[in-house]
């Protein structure tokens, strides 16, 4: 049973943190994924490409507009109706759509924080209508662990950077519309990074989709910059300081990644339990078997601990606070979590978790994104020590 | 216009029913509640009426415990203006309802009531009639659909066997039916809004109604549980079981 589905008598979760809006809001996601995502989601896979249209209709329910400000067409929300909408958006079991349709929350939170006030009034309300896609490039081809040493360069000519090199595993990559950029305009290190604004249609800009293990629904890219001309006004923040904004925007990101995590988890609980039940063999149900039934409860056990301690930091992230190190310990153990649980579901599924079509199968090839996206396990790790002073 | 709607707190439609140990109802502790769906037609039609200019203000009515308000909450997410909450923790039959809601159109003197056919728990369709009767007005039940206009409302009903149109004058009550329209989904920002709209709290009494069921509930009971079926080799042997076994034919 999920949460939810263990509502006190006034249909809310025994939880301190979430409230009648939360679950109002959950009531709306669960549709939504219901009715516009679910009976098409497969399809949309094995075509490695969704509608474009789904943008609007995400935005209509309030969907993109999560924790944007007010005046530029957001909702100001705590971090709950994130993990609220990440659980949610989990249920259909497509990581790559998910990732596609929400790369404006990577790519557009440094534009509301830092970004000069017309590229706010003309960026952000087209993005969270659903009307422009909103792509971040930091990763590069020669790496995206050492996000310091990052190569794309942008030099000042006059009123304009010119921007030249490469970036890599862009989400969104193929039809965003804005795309928001780390390149060096300064020394070596983090002192010379800053974020650029380049829209799609700058000549010298172009584009090329890569093919992966999953996320097919998502249409990633490698970006290509070939004496690209920028305005000078498409700086995000002050110049050389674009290395702060990254960080910031990764902690947000982390946190999104570990709600998700969990949520594919809980999925793959779901569904072998929904299995395990179904399945005979031996003349009873698989559930009968005390091994299976103990593999369920190592899934739930862990999947509890990510919850707990997601919630918890979501809490002090709502009270201003920003627990890096913990942050970075969260994702690994949610994405840990996953990879964990997709493992036994796929087991408890034999032959039928390995044929395409299956939730499981789907989410198994997704755990790995997940663990090395958004800062790997290794990088979360040497984070969290450097924090801890270790 | 002021347009009044009834939306009523049920079990969720998600929720696998059970019945109370002591047989004297189903299970409702502990159990996901939610807007009964054919309220959410009756909503989403009266804020279109005032999308389209048809309505000026769109009042969601509910009755029952204090967590009614949630469900009036759904309603002003959806795009309701305000809430009138009659509250009490008594068994609500229809009869009371239809009275409660009477007294609330006395009230608010809204040019069209619209209520769902049924509600998913006890199924009864007959709040909107019953509440017509009362009020000595015009009744349009099972919509499917929907035209106001020069005080008059031109409905399409579902009848056994295809549609049915009239037209009724108003003031009138309106039921709807599924196939109305597709309710829209409460968005984010409108849940957030809904906070700030403002819900009246009356109690049956100070509306001068009597809500003592009239009806009595003899006992609840799971439905028997379906056997496995089974095949028949021919013709002949299958009328035989629907015409010995099954008593149909
Ligand atoms: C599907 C997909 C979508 C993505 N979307 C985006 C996007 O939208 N925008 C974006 O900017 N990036 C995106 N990325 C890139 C992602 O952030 C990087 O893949 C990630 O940061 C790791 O960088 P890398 O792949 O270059 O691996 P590398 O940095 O080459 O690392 C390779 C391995 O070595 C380990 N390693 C590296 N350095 C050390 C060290 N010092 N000590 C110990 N171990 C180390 C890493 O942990 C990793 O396991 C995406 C990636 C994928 C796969
Ligand atoms: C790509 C592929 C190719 C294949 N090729 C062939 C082929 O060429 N010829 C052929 O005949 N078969 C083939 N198979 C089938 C394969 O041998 C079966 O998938 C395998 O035997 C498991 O059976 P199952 O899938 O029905 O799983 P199930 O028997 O339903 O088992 C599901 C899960 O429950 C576990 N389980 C079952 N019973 C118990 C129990 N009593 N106690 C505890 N756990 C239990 C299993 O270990 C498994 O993890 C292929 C399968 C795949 C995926």
């Amino acid at each position: 049973m999920s949460l939810a589905e263990q509502a006190l008598p006034s249909g809310r979760p025994p939880s301190p943190f979430y409230t009648e809006e939360h679950e109002a809001f959950r009531s709306t996601v669960r549709r939504f994924v219901e009715r516009e995502i679910m009976p098409h989601v497969d399809q949309w896979d094995e075509a490695e490409e969704f509608p474009r249209e789904l943008f609007r209709k995400a935005s209509a329910a309030g969907l993109m507009q999560l924790g944007f400000p007010e005046a530029y067409g957001g909702v100001p929300t705590d971090p709950f109706f994130g993990i609220v909408k990440a659980e949610e958006m989990a249920r259909h079991g497509s990581g790559g759509l998910n990732a596609s349709l929400n790369s404006h929350t990577i790519g557009s939170p440094p534009i509301a924080a830092l970004g000069p006030e017309w590229m706010k009034r003309k960026v952000l309300p087209e993005v969270l209508a659903g009307e422009k896609i909103s792509a971040l490039a930091i990763t590069e081809p020669s790496g995206g662990s050492d996000v310091a040493n990052l190569r794309t360069t942008a030099r000042r000519e006059g009123d304009h950077y010119v921007v030249n090199g490469s970036k890599m595993f862009i989400t969104s990559g193929m039809r965003a519309d804005y795309y928001t950029v780390a390149v060096r305009t300064g020394g070596p290190g983090a002192g010379g990074v800053s974020l650029l604004l380049i829209e799609r249609d700058r000549e010298g800009f172009a584009r090329s989709k890569l093919k992966k293990m999953g996320w097919w629904a998502s249409d990633t890219a490698q970006l290509f910059f070939d004496n690209v001309r920028v305005p000078v006004e498409n700086l995000i923040g002050e110049e050389n300081r674009g290395f702060i904004g990254i960080m910031l925007n990764f902690n947000s990101e982390r946190l999104g990644m570990s709600a998700g995590a969990c949520g594919y988890a809980k999925v793959c609980l779901d569904e072998a339990i929904a299995y395990a039940r179904e399945r005979h063999t031996f003349g009873k149900p698989l559930i009968a078997n005390q091994v299976v039934r103990h593999r369920l409860v190592d899934m739930a056990m862990r999947i509890n601990a990510v919850k707990s301690t997601l919630e918890l930091l979501a809490y002090r992230v709502g009270q201003g606070e920003k627990p890096v190190a913990e942050i970075c310990m969260l994702k690994n153990l949610a994405t840990s979590t996953m990879e964990f649980c997709a493992n036994e579901a796929m087991q408890i599924f034999g032959g039928a978790g390995y044929l395409r079509g299956a939730k499981v199968e789907r989410i198994y090839r997704e755990t790995k994104v997940m663990s090395i996206g958004g800062g790997s396990t290794e990088i979360m790790k040497d984070l969290a020590a450097r924090q801890m002073g270790l | 216009m002021k347009v009044l709607v009834a939306v009523k707190r049920v079990i969720d439609y998600n929720v696998k029913i059970r019945v109370k140990a002591d047989n004297t109802g189903v299970e409702t502790a502990n159990v996901k509640m939610s807007m009964n769906p054919f309220d959410e037609i009756a909503v989403e039609e009266a804020i279109r009426m005032k999308e389209k200019g048809a309505a000026t203000e769109v009042i969601a009515f509910s009755a029952g415990p204090a967590q009614c308000q949630e469900t009036i909450r759904t309603a002003l997410a959806m795009g309701a203006d305000r809430g009138v909450l009659v509250q009490t923790d008594a068994e609500l039959q229809p009869l009371a309802v239809a009275k409660l809601l009477k007294a609330v159109v006395d009230k608010e003197q809204p040019g069209l009531v619209i209520v769902g056919k049924q509600a998913i728990d006890d199924d009864s369709n007959q709040t909107g009639q019953m509440l017509a009767a009362l009020l000595g007005w015009s009744v349009g039940t099972f919509a499917n659909k929907l035209n106001v206009a020069d005080g008059s409302v031109e409905v399409k009903r579902e009848v056994d066997g295809g549609l049915e149109n009239i037209k009724i004058k108003m003031p009138a009550v309106i039921t709807t039916d599924l196939r109305l329209n597709e309710p829209r989904y409460a968005s984010l920002p409108n849940i957030m809004k809904a906070k700030k709209k403002p819900i009246e709290t009356l109690a049956p009494d100070a509306l001068g109604v009597d809500v003592a069921p009239r009806l009595k509930t003899l006992k609840v009971e799971e439905p028997p549980k379906r056997k496995a079926g089974i095949k028949v080799k021919t013709v002949a042997e299958l009328v035989e079981k629907l015409r010995n076994e099954a008593g149909v034919i």
